[in-house]
């Protein structure tokens, strides 16, 4: 279906399709913390706004093109940079972790607002359109290659990186991931090392929160600081809990609902932020398990009738 | 020296204290392959401090503490668990939204070396399978295996906890007023379940914390009385009693609260019937 999208929506959804298939794989990972260890980031967009400022220095600065090697080296960044952070952050749960997490987003943001020279500082560093497999597409122009080859790229890129963390999820770790949430202290006496599991879930969120930034800066063909503000790592909260975080296709369901709820909300009023504000708190109130659960409550309200 | 070097558990001259205040003070006992030994203890007589240096959760301010020859002062559950000892806990601790059959596979998974696989398959692990089943079975849980525990009946969460803890195959296993919030006449099925479990589980030895005396003195093999932080005596249950009840008050009371019981199972019976209307 997705796949469809190109051949008959207007270019303008298109467009809207690539940052949902980015924050949809950021989520994936986001969601490998939240919804299956039951630790909440605040900091997440730090994840982010690497692999978005990675996949800028990697095409403007050091002239590297192809985008299979962008995705890969800003993804190892990122895990690179998140090895203090999970070290620290993991020794701590629920506010306390949500806090640190927020601490380190809002350092980075502030190291790439201030250090002008390396990242720019407030305009940020711009993003070159990658090569896919070695071919640049030189014959397509910007819109063309991005609801082309690209689209494709990252449906492609969204389909293989989900089914990793299907898998994962489904596997022993994801198994002792979902005892840690469910209580640690038990997870502990059945021999479970519940910081070494949280600190894994964490590197692996990094990667593919940084994935998502690179796929985003490419979209937005600049890296600016805003990727890395801590409204960024809460609206990946806010898109996660959208969708719901019990299941595993809630955070891709919440991922593809902000983007064009925003999107008609911004056409919409100047006041869209206001209004999403009310989505989150109905949502929160009314259907906690997200649209996930509500569709799952009509659907089974429907084969009782 | 013979009684040493089988020891399972040897604590030398253990003393543990907060401040000035003594919790435990030169307790030296051994545990042997084949005890089922109870701690007993008015409250505050320093059982949880002992239980919890011998099971490597504290360290002690002085003497030693030994598993299987090894030092075990402060080794964390972690670690414990992989040597070889579980432990349950008075409270109910379980993974309310997870399955049985999940709650056992994390224990038989982490003592395995699969747990950090990534991309392995719980689903279709066979010996994993056949592990939480026979583990399942002997809890009589084997018809719950896809509930979700939070949706298990008091008493069958209660054997949920023990079961995981059997299922890391310990050699010992440390288990806190197992029979705590069921009623007296469930109590002995809990406690031949528990023991028909060890010896089918190949669990060398049982550690046991209670208050009922009535089940203390029909199961245990050795009762260690603790008051004030020391070990006041230590001995086989009929030998003991007779002096305990004498020089205690809290023994004859708490002993008393467990009469009554002429609606006890079968001693053929194994099988646990856990009241379901049981409150902890």
């Amino acid at each position: 279906m997705l796949a469809a999208v190109p051949r008959l929506a207007e270019p303008y959804y298109i467009t809207l399709v690539l940052p949902a298939f980015a924050y949809g794989i950021a989520l994936l990972g986001f969601n490998l913390l939240f919804g299956y260890t039951g630790l909440l980031s605040f900091g997440h967009a730090l994840f982010v706004a690497i692999g978005a400022y990675g996949a800028a220095v990697l095409s403007s600065k050091l002239g590297v093109r192809s985008f299979e090697l962008i995705v890969l080296i800003a993804g190892l960044a990122a895990v690179v940079a998140a090895i203090p952070v999970a070290l620290l952050s993991v020794r701590y749960v629920r506010i306390f972790f949500g806090i640190l997490t927020l601490a380190f987003g809002m350092l980075f943001h502030s190291f790439l607002f201030k250090f002008y020279d390396i990242t720019g500082g407030d305009t940020g560093i711009r993003v070159l359109r990658p090569s896919l497999f070695g071919n640049d597409f030189k014959e397509l122009d910007k819109i063309a290659f991005m609801i082309g080859p690209f689209y494709y790229y990252c449906l492609a890129l969204l389909v293989l990186l989900g089914l990793v963390m299907w898998r994962i999820v489904h596997s022993p770790f994801g198994l002792h991931l979902a005892a840690i949430r469910e209580n640690p202290r038990k997870a502990l006496f059945l021999g479970v090392r519940v910081r070494l599991f949280r600190f894994i879930a964490f590197l692996i969120s990094a990667f593919y929160c940084a994935v998502g930034g690179a796929i985003l800066a490419i979209n937005i063909g600049q890296a600016d600081p805003e990727l890395a503000y801590w409204t960024h790592s809460g609206e990946l909260v806010f898109m996660t809990v959208l969708g719901g975080f019990a299941n595993f296709f809630g955070p891709l369901v919440g991922a593809f609902s902000f983007i064009f709820l925003k999107s008609e909300l911004m056409g919409a009023t100047q006041y869209w932020r206001f209004f999403l504000g009310v989505t989150l708190v109905l949502i929160v109130v009314l259907f906690p398990r997200g649209l996930i659960g509500l569709a799952q409550d009509l659907w089974s309200k429907a084969r009782r009738q | 020296m013979r009684q040493v070097r089988s020891a399972l558990i040897e604590t030398v001259g253990i003393g543990k204290a907060y401040g000035d205040f003594v919790a435990l003070q030169d307790v030296s006992l051994s545990i042997a392959e084949g005890e089922l030994v109870s701690i007993v203890g008015p409250n505050g007589a320093g059982k949880t401090t002992f239980v919890n240096v011998i099971t490597g959760l504290l360290k002690p301010t002085a003497g030693v503490v030994r598993f299987k020859g090894n030092d075990i002062a402060g080794i964390g559950p972690v670690m414990l668990a992989k040597r070889g000892m579980a432990r349950a806990f008075q409270l109910v601790h379980i993974f309310p939204a997870m399955t049985v059959a999940e709650t056992i596979a994390v224990a038989v998974l982490s003592q395995t070396g699969k747990s950090l696989r990534l991309f392995g398959s719980v689903k279709s692990d066979e010996a994993l399978r056949s592990r939480v089943r026979e583990v399942a079975a002997i809890f009589g849980l084997e018809g719950k295996l896809e509930a979700e525990s939070r949706l298990l009946a008091q008493g069958e969460k209660k054997l949920l906890d023990i079961a995981s803890a059997f299922a890391l195959a310990p050699e010992v296993i440390l288990l806190d007023e197992p029979t705590s919030g069921v009623s007296s006449a469930d109590k002995h099925s809990i406690m031949k379940t528990l023991i028909d479990a060890g010896e089918r589980a190949g669990v060398k030895a049982i550690i046991l914390v209670e208050h009922d005396m009535d089940l203390v003195a029909e199961y245990s093999s050795r009762i260690v009385a603790l008051q004030g932080g020391k070990v006041l005596a230590d001995r086989p249950p009929r030998n003991s009693s007779a002096m305990l009840r004498s020089s205690l008050p809290w023994w004859a009371s708490s002993s008393a609260s467990g009469r009554g019981r002429t609606d006890r199972c079968s001693p053929s019976s194994a099988s646990p019937s856990i009241s379901r209307t049981a409150e902890s």
